[in-house]
């Protein structure tokens, strides 16, 4: 039976080689290469310092962390699961990872927590962004991955950007609807005590909107921490290079430590953002006032309600 | 008094050619015609009033009539579409963002219904809010904030944040926040109306005292007549995004301009509007040096009554009936000084009528005294039953007012 490419194709492919090969990457190329610049300076400060930690030292450091925004429970777990990372022979790649992934989320609040303030101010910017965001979901990073190569080429950074372009948009979207849904009588209430509207912002719409961006936060990490194989197809390190190199060689113990890896990771960073963005009070005792339930005798003061 | 605030033929159209519906409106037409002819909707309509320095002006209507959009066109929370808001001789509507901020952080504050407290902030912090905006530093702004806190007696909760105190405590920091900046006028939009019946009278009680000591000027808005009534100096019935009427509680109560207000005010109790002064009589009196038993029984024949106040100089000194009279005239040797019954009850001119029943029930006339003790009006037990029964003159029962954007306010009306 008859169809419309039988008599005629769209010659997409062409195009797209034209619009990229002839124009995008001679012109822009250098354009581009100046963004990588901040990236693999922020990428390799946090490298070099992540490694430069001994292992002891940085575990016990998060454990302490994990008890503070959190709970005993997770900080038990964090030290165990670090503990485990390091005893099967990852602790180098997990510190790379760690280190790209911080990047990433780092690159992903400085541009998206502006775009979506944007958003949530202007209701055209909003309509215009949200395409773009539905697109930037929804592609599978694979059909980015060769323009990103194209114009930055191969190595970490790269790997950093496609991260990027995958983990933006929820921290745009969770930035914008946190503001947005900032009840109405509050903002009435700042204006009329003379604030200007940079002053409702900060004193009112973000600290109200905290929670949601934190989620948002959460969000862009864990798609961050998804994308560290996808981003070793172009020369990322860390975690994601054991698993792909495994995957290669058919190895499938090396591949089974990096997906440990970054499970493990994932979860820990996961858990200490979620409590970073939630107010109440942990279940369990913090380790502040467990601290101090040591050096009183008195009961640990109860949170008030 | 001078003018404070003054509105000239201030209006509100909701849409986006408010020319075109104003120009419906000043042909005639009604609200209901304007929104099927153009889809806008008039908030407000042609509105004129002035406020005094100092003055309570409460607007009263029930929902939809445009009272909420009124109070936001005087500090331009919502930008009027027509006419001129004048504060201080100023126009408002000409006022750049920059005079208009200065204007919303030194010259008016406001409170909100729902409070509208800012929840990750503690109460003096929320307090402090306007101060902040201000630019005020910090160890000032939180003596001014602590100060005003003292007002609404809630400076023990200040390190608090506001989800931990009771609704009515979330709006006396609603309160402090608008005084702390120590404004001229303060807007309330229904600032008491989301408590419970027992804490709206205490917060009413509290913001009359306070209102004794600072003197701000006051709009607030209500759809409790009572409310209005209790707090007004003047009192504006709106309703469809006009006044009905402007007056005192007595005249609105007394005299309603029509049907719709007549509806609103028939279960009011009189006697809280009503003061001693609306029945009182002409001070007649005896002298106690140059009467005697003859002259007091020609005075009570020729006033036609029964009883009669004795002054000793300015002050009263008591009352004589026509039943001591004649127990005195029996004793020997009995002065019109025997005859005089001390128990005689007093009142001041703005005594309210409820809190004279007590004193009518002697059934001896209520001598009225000014604040020096001079005896300025007499009021018999009868002329506080008589105002009290004008309300029966007028039945409407029936016809209570029915609002059609939301009826469930209406119940509250004669809460």
């Amino acid at each position: 039976m008859w169809q419309p490419s039988d008599t005629f194709e769209i010659p997409l492919d062409a195009w797209v080689e034209t619009a990229i090969k002839g124009w995008l990457v001679p012109n822009f190329r250098e354009a581009f290469q100046a963004v990588q610049t901040p990236i693999s300076f922020v990428l390799e400060g946090l490298d070099l310092g992540l490694q430069a930690i001994p292992m002891p030292v940085f575990a016990i450091a998060l454990t302490v962390v994990a008890w503070v925004v959190a709970s005993r429970g997770l900080a038990i777990f964090t030290l165990v699961s670090l503990a485990i990372v390091d005893l099967i022979g990852v602790w180098t790649q997990t510190m790379t990872t760690l280190a790209m992934i911080l990047t990433a989320v780092l690159f992903c609040a400085i541009v998206g927590v502006p775009l979506g303030i944007a958003a949530s101010r202007s209701d055209r910017f909003e309509k215009g962004i949200r395409p773009v965001l539905d697109i930037m979901q929804t592609i599978p990073p694979f059909v980015y991955l060769v323009p990103i190569v194209m114009l930055f080429g191969v190595g970490m950074t790269p790997g950093i950007i496609a991260t990027i372009i995958f983990a933006l948009p929820p921290i745009i979207r969770l930035t914008n609807l946190g503001i947005r849904s900032v009840p109405e009588d509050l903002i009435e209430a700042a204006y009329a005590f003379g604030s200007s509207p940079r002053q409702v912002l900060w004193e009112v719409q973000l600290p109200l909107a905290l929670r949601t961006i934190m989620a948002g936060l959460n969000q862009t990490l864990m798609l961050a921490l998804s994308m560290a194989v996808i981003a070793a197809l172009i020369g990322a390190g860390g975690l994601g290079l054991t698993v792909y190199t495994g995957l290669g060689r058919l190895d499938v113990g090396a591949a089974t430590e990096g997906g440990l890896g970054i499970v493990l990771l994932a979860m820990i960073l996961d858990r200490i953002t979620q409590a970073l963005g939630s107010d109440a009070p942990s279940r369990t005792p913090g380790l502040l006032e467990t601290l101090k339930s040591f050096f009183s005798k008195r009961a640990p003061a109860t949170s008030p309600t | 008094m001078t003018d404070k605030i003054v509105a000239e033929n201030l209006s509100k159209v909701f849409g986006d050619d408010p020319g075109q519906a104003l120009k419906l409106v000043r042909d005639g037409k009604t609200k209901d015609e304007v929104l099927a002819e153009t889809g806008q909707t008039i908030g407000v309509q042609s509105i004129d009033f002035s406020v005094a320095e100092g003055e309570v002006f409460v607007v009263m209507g029930l929902s939809g009539s445009g009272k909420s959009t009124l109070v936001r066109m005087l500090n331009r929370l919502i930008d009027a579409s027509d006419g001129k808001i004048l504060v201080d001789g100023e126009n408002l509507r000409d006022a750049n963002a920059e005079t208009l901020r200065k204007l919303r952080l030194e010259k008016i504050a406001m409170v909100f219904q729902h409070f509208a407290l800012f929840p990750h902030k503690s109460v003096l912090e929320n307090v402090e809010y306007g101060l902040k905006i201000a630019g005020i530093p910090s160890s000032e702004r939180r003596r001014r904030a602590l100060d005003a806190l003292d007002k609404v007696g809630l400076s023990a909760w200040a390190d608090r944040k506001p989800s931990a105190l009771s609704g009515g405590m979330q709006q006396r920091v609603g309160l402090a926040r608008g005084l702390a900046v120590d404004p001229e006028i303060l807007l309330m939009d229904e600032p008491f109306s989301a408590l419970d019946p027992l804490i709206r009278k205490d917060m009413q009680t509290e913001l009359l005292a306070l209102q004794r000591e600072l003197k701000k000027t006051i709009v607030f808005i209500t759809h409790d007549l009572d409310e209005a009534l209790t707090l007004g100096d003047r009192i504006a019935i709106m309703k469809e995004g006009r006044f009905v009427q402007v007056g005192t509680a007595e005249e609105i109560v007394g005299n309603p301009a029509d049907d719709y207000v007549a509806a609103f005010t028939q279960d009011i109790d009189r006697a809280r509007v009503f003061d001693a002064s609306a029945v009182m009589r002409p001070p007649e009196a005896l002298q106690l040096k140059d009467g005697d038993f003859a002259t007091a029984r020609q005075q009570l024949d020729e006033l036609g009554r029964d009883a009669l106040h004795v002054l000793n100089g300015e002050a009263v000194f008591g009352v004589i009936t026509r039943r001591s009279i004649a127990e005195a005239e029996r004793q020997e040797g009995a002065s019109l000084r025997d005859a005089v019954r001390r128990d005689a009850p007093t009142a001041e001119p703005s005594t309210p009528l409820h809190e004279l029943y007590d004193s009518c029930s002697s059934g001896l006339p209520v001598a009225i005294t000014d604040d020096r003790g001079r005896f300025v009006g007499v009021v018999p037990p009868e002329a506080v039953f008589q105002l009290l029964a004008k309300d029966t003159d007028k039945t409407h029962r029936g016809d209570a007012p029915a609002d059609e954007d939301d009826a469930a306010d209406a119940p509250a009306m004669s809460a």
